[in-house]
């Protein structure tokens, strides 16, 4: 059942220091910057952030790495022209990196939030980022063999909720929400508004309200 | 000898793109050069676009206030969105691209081989931040992939190579280099010559230093 919270604080109450955290977005859109600000307030830290990027400018992720809570990123693109904060921890040594190919960060996400154990795809067959890892020949391809990834929190930004935790998206702010949201034990979104039940049409609902244990206006 | 033709801009490498891709094909432009593709493309050609964070029928990039933060491409750039256009997550976007949907991907390359294996995600110096986005799942998911490229690096070096000695990006996937001085076809068989500009066939294969068929 979803709890609409009155505060950001009130929905990340509880965050264990250790915790894999989901951050959805790509860049700034679809960005929760009123939940990670909240998480920085609420302390948590020797944090595992997976997120497609490491951090824009200084704010949302950016400002969650510069206050050094976080220990290990996963992400598909961490080096852009405003990721100056993660590449400074990264330089120094401050901040581990694991490097995922953005469609296999997305799958890893989807097949724990479906409950497959693991999948076998092409991508980076014969690359650096396979190395190591079991490989198998299906119908005369080669296919790597990927685990999935599950957050024990995934903070996601969303365009409006009903009170049954019903989300819809906007435009490509919807990136990784919808895979992220099935993805982890507890799952908070942060909405531009919520509204009574009934009042998302049900043939548009991209994340149903199963998925999504918190909800704050932001 | 030299060829009466001079080597093309990026314009006109990007209209000749532009040009040999199928009416109504489903395209993703990378990031960089390739993007400039668009530009090329006729309005009357069908031809779809597709941004890997979650969009199919992409317009022009968002000018002014036309610009909204929810709505970018892969570059984090403000486009539009054209009429018929769709919106997906992450997990169907890559879907499209690894389930063999797109027809289509131009990607910009420091590397290629003559087999058609791509380099273009990490250059390996020692304070480079490896970043890989949706390069590896573009490579081998697309129908075709098409390079933009200028031949030679900054130092003179060919990027059209034997075997690629940057990290590679996919395996055997490029099936066509488009060049400032000339258009190939890489692959299985080696490399097909297809147009110069500005070089000999001869001058080509003397600063390649491979075999052009």
């Amino acid at each position: 059942m979803t709890t609409i919270c009155d505060s950001p604080a009130e929905a990340l109450a509880r965050v264990a220091d250790g915790s894999t955290v989901l951050v959805g977005g790509f860049g700034m859109a679809g960005m929760p910057v009123t939940l990670i600000d909240a998480l920085i307030d609420q302390g948590a830290t020797d944090l595992t952030v997976v997120s497609n990027n490491a951090g824009n400018g200084d704010t949302g992720l950016a400002a969650l790495l510069a206050a050094g809570r976080v220990r290990k990123m996963i992400c598909s693109f961490p080096r852009q022209s405003d990721s100056w904060v993660f590449d400074g921890l990264y330089r120094a040594g401050r901040i581990e990196l694991e490097v995922v190919p953005q469609g296999n960060l997305a799958e890893r996400m989807r097949a724990e939030g479906a409950g497959i154990g693991a999948f076998f795809c092409p991508t980076g067959v014969g690359t650096p980022l396979a190395q190591g890892k079991e490989t198998r020949e299906f119908d005369g391809r080669t296919y790597v063999l990927v685990l999935p990834i599950k957050g024990d929190l995934a903070l996601i930004g969303a365009h409006r909720a009903d009170r049954a935790g019903n989300l819809i998206y906007r435009k490509t702010a919807r990136n990784f929400g919808p895979v992220m949201a099935t993805a982890a034990t507890t799952v908070v979104a942060q909405v531009r508004e919520v509204v009574d039940v009934g009042e998302i049409d049900p043939e548009v609902v991209v994340t149903p309200g199963i998925y999504v244990d918190r909800v704050v206006v932001a | 000898m030299s060829s009466p033709r001079n080597p093309r801009t990026k314009d006109e490498i990007a209209a000749a793109i532009a040009l040999d891709i199928p009416a109504g094909s489903f395209v993703n432009l990378g990031i960089g050069q390739p993007t400039l593709v668009a530009d090329h493309l006729s309005p009357g050609s069908g031809v779809v676009l597709h941004t890997e964070n979650g969009m199919l029928g992409m317009g022009p990039a968002a000018i002014g206030d036309h610009a909204d933060p929810d709505l970018t491409n892969a570059g984090k750039i403000p486009v539009t969105e054209l009429p018929g256009a769709s919106y997906f997550h992450q997990a169907d976007s890559f879907a499209m691209m690894r389930g063999g949907h797109l027809d289509v991907c131009v990607l910009g390359a420091f590397q290629v081989s003559v087999g058609g294996d791509l380099a273009n995600w990490h250059t390996d110096v020692p304070d480079a931040i490896p970043a890989v986005g949706g390069a590896m799942d573009l490579a081998i998911g697309a129908k075709q992939v098409y390079v933009m490229m200028t031949l030679f690096a900054k130092d003179g070096t060919p990027k059209l190579v034997p075997t690629c000695t940057y990290p590679l990006t996919g395996l055997g996937c490029v099936s066509r280099v488009y060049t400032d001085v000339a258009t190939f076809d890489v692959g299985a068989h080696g490399v097909g010559l297809v147009e110069t500009f500005g070089m000999t066939a001869a001058e080509l294969t003397q600063r390649l230093g491979i075999f052009l068929g």
